[in-house]
């Protein structure tokens, strides 16, 4: 339809996509729990069924993010800056493309979290998940901010939101320092290549609450140049 | 000469009427839409109520406040006294002019261009004085003080919605309970929508009508027509029903619930003023035509308008609205619109406002690039998620092209029609 009535002046809200993209980012990296406790019954089927579905939603996160970058041209008048915008819609992408390796990592080499390190990496795997989830949640409230024109008690609710995911990082920080030194004790009963690798997923999954983390700051950077 | 306009009186007369009767069906069949179109676009009334409306408010703005508009667009414009040995010239010129415009807006619309019907006819009434007459023949200073007012009123219209919705921030929003706060103020922005409606109508548009009142009448008629409003805004919002979850998702919800009564009034509003503003550029031309021919070819600029002029320009903007309001708003429906009922207001209520003082003072002024100018007010408070700079760029851009389009083909026009009545 020619654009020749006042609505072809409101352009499409760029918010509501982007929470979709998280929601969809955060779906795929919660994925890796039941993954993980697949690779530790030694349910191979079923971790390659879930690594199907991660790589699947991954892929969904990806075309949404296209769609989104599409969408969002120069020329719109917008309450947040449209750099910012885009920012943050890549932080969020790498959050799938995380989970993805990791999972794909695992397949690959058959690897199993060993016995004495699994109950610490549990908590550790799920703290970060944590991050993810907040993130998410920071972001629906996109939502919130817009009915609030971006200013005033919703802006402080986000940034109280932001603050947590700040701590839930360093939390998986020092889960993190844990669950190494717990696979340091057993190493030299392990296959040396595979501690390699088991040593790259753990940084990994602490990725994982690191990009959550930045998801939140650009988040913070956003709200804060208004 | 002037018995050109005896012997072809009744016949200058039908003709002006038929294009002026059609000027005001277009009117109303595609431009209403515009006005209507934020109230259905946020889905706070559905397109039937909104031809409802538009019917009655359109109706009621023309024919209560479309007078002094009219006045302008008859003999605002152009200096009657070059028209005095040759008063065949100004009915020649207003017919042309009307078909001009009214040829350019199908133009357009089919191009899907947004123009106005204002720029049209004003670009065509000068185009046709300044031309086919003299250069002096239009009243420069006048039209420049409506040309300025085109780009002042959407600077003033969106800095009122800045406002608005920055207050509406303050009092509902961002505040710990802002269902409660949506259902304390929002009967009174309804009373200002009212107040500030009918003191125009009141003090500028009634005695067109016949009706006198002094200052303090027409305050106290204003207020008490606000406190009704206010009261009937009261008791609708007493009787919404809320969803009761107590998280902040739903609360925002619901508070945009009570927006949407509210928004029933901007709607109102905006019919009105918008009748109220463009009725005159289908009858303004037709006004003057009927003022020389029945007076014989004496251009008296006082003499009163015509009984049956802006009746029949109101329900030619009805029947349009009636036949094909419909389809347009379907169309306009169907935009998927990201605007909440709270944004809506604020847009409406402004540029309302905005147009009814203009009708008051007698301006015509673009209803569209008024709220146009109380969207991006809404934008700069940050109330909008995405606001297409290049549709607002068009829309200014077809502005400037339609003043020298309408003037263009309104020389044509009244070139022709001298040569087939003389």
């Amino acid at each position: 339809m020619p654009v020749n009535s006042i609505l072809g002046v409101f352009a499409k809200s760029p918010l509501k996509p982007l929470e979709q993209h998280i929601d969809k980012v955060h779906e795929c990296a919660v994925l890796l729990v039941p993954f993980f406790d697949a690779t530790v019954a030694g349910d191979w089927d079923e971790a390659v069924k879930i690594r199907k579905q991660i790589s699947m939603l991954e892929k969904e996160a990806d075309s949404l993010k296209r769609e989104i970058r599409l969408t969002l041209p120069g020329g719109l008048f917008m309450p947040v800056e449209r750099t910012d915008l885009l920012e943050l819609l890549t932080q969020q992408d790498k959050i799938a493309n995380k989970a993805k390796d990791i999972s794909g990592r695992m397949i690959g080499r058959q690897l199993v979290i060993p016995q004495p390190v699994q109950e610490a990496f549990n908590a550790y795997l799920k703290r970060c998940l944590d991050a993810v989830t907040l993130a998410k949640q920071a972001i629906n409230e996109l939502d919130d901010l817009l009915e609030t024109g971006f200013r005033g008690r919703e802006v402080d609710l986000v940034a109280k939101m932001i603050n947590e995911l700040d701590s839930i990082e360093e939390d998986s920080d020092d889960l993190q320092i844990q669950v190494r030194r717990q696979l340091y004790a057993v190493e030299s009963e392990l296959n040396p290549v595979d501690v390699m690798f088991l040593y790259k997923v753990i940084e990994w999954v602490g990725g994982l609450a690191d990009l959550a983390e930045r998801v939140g700051s650009r988040l913070e950077l956003m709200l804060a140049r208004n | 000469m002037v018995d050109v306009l005896v012997t072809n009186g009744p016949v200058l007369i039908g003709i002006a009427a038929a294009f002026g009767f059609l000027m005001a069906w277009s009117i109303g069949a595609n431009d209403v839409a515009n006005a209507m179109g934020t109230s259905v676009g946020s889905n706070a009334i559905t397109i039937k109520q909104a031809i409802i409306i538009a019917m009655i408010f359109e109706f009621a703005g023309a024919f209560l406040a479309g007078g002094e508009v009219t006045s302008t667009i008859r003999n605002g414009i152009i200096d009657a006294a070059y028209f005095t040995d040759v008063p065949e010239y100004l009915v020649y010129g207003m017919i042309g002019s009307l078909l001009a415009a009214g040829i350019w807006l199908v133009v357009a619309s089919a191009l899907g261009w947004p123009v106005s019907t204002t720029h049209s006819i004003i670009g065509a009434i000068i185009g046709f004085a300044a031309v086919g007459v003299s250069v002096d023949s239009v009243e420069w200073g006048k039209v420049v003080g409506i040309v300025g007012s085109w780009v002042v009123t959407p600077a003033i219209s969106g800095f009122i919605a800045y406002t608005i919705f920055q207050s509406v921030q303050k009092l509902i929003f961002n505040t710990d309970d802002p269902l409660a706060n949506a259902k304390r103020y929002v009967p009174f922005y309804m009373a200002l929508a009212g107040f500030v409606m009918s003191l125009v109508t009141i003090t500028k548009g009634l005695k067109h009508v016949g009706l006198h009142f002094s200052t303090l009448e027409a305050y106290l008629l204003a207020g008490a027509v606000a406190l009704a409003v206010g009261i009937f805004g009261k008791v609708a919002i007493s009787r919404l029903k809320m969803s009761n979850k107590a998280d902040r998702q739903t609360q925002f919800g619901n508070v945009e619930k009570v927006f949407a009564i509210l928004m029933v009034v901007t709607a109102c509003c905006m019919a009105f003023a918008h009748g109220s503003n463009d009725v005159a550029n289908a009858i303004g031309p037709l006004a003057a035509v009927v003022s020389v021919v029945e007076s014989g070819g004496v251009i008296g600029s006082k003499s009163v308008l015509a009984w049956w002029i802006l009746p029949l320009g109101a329900v030619g903007i009805v029947l349009g609205l009636a036949l094909f309001g419909k389809r347009v708003m379907q169309t306009i429906g169907k935009n998927i619109t990201h605007l909440t009922p709270s944004r809506g207001f604020a847009a409406e209520l402004a540029a309302a406002s905005t147009v009814v003082i203009a009708s008051g003072t007698g301006l015509p002024i673009s209803t569209t690039q008024t709220l146009v100018g109380a969207v991006l007010g809404v934008g700069m408070a940050r109330g909008i998620a995405a606001i297409n700079i290049g549709v607002v760029r068009n829309i200014v851009v077809s502005w400037v092209v339609t003043l020298p389009a309408g003037a263009g083909l309104s020389i044509i026009f009244f070139y022709i029609i001298k040569d087939i009545f003389s």
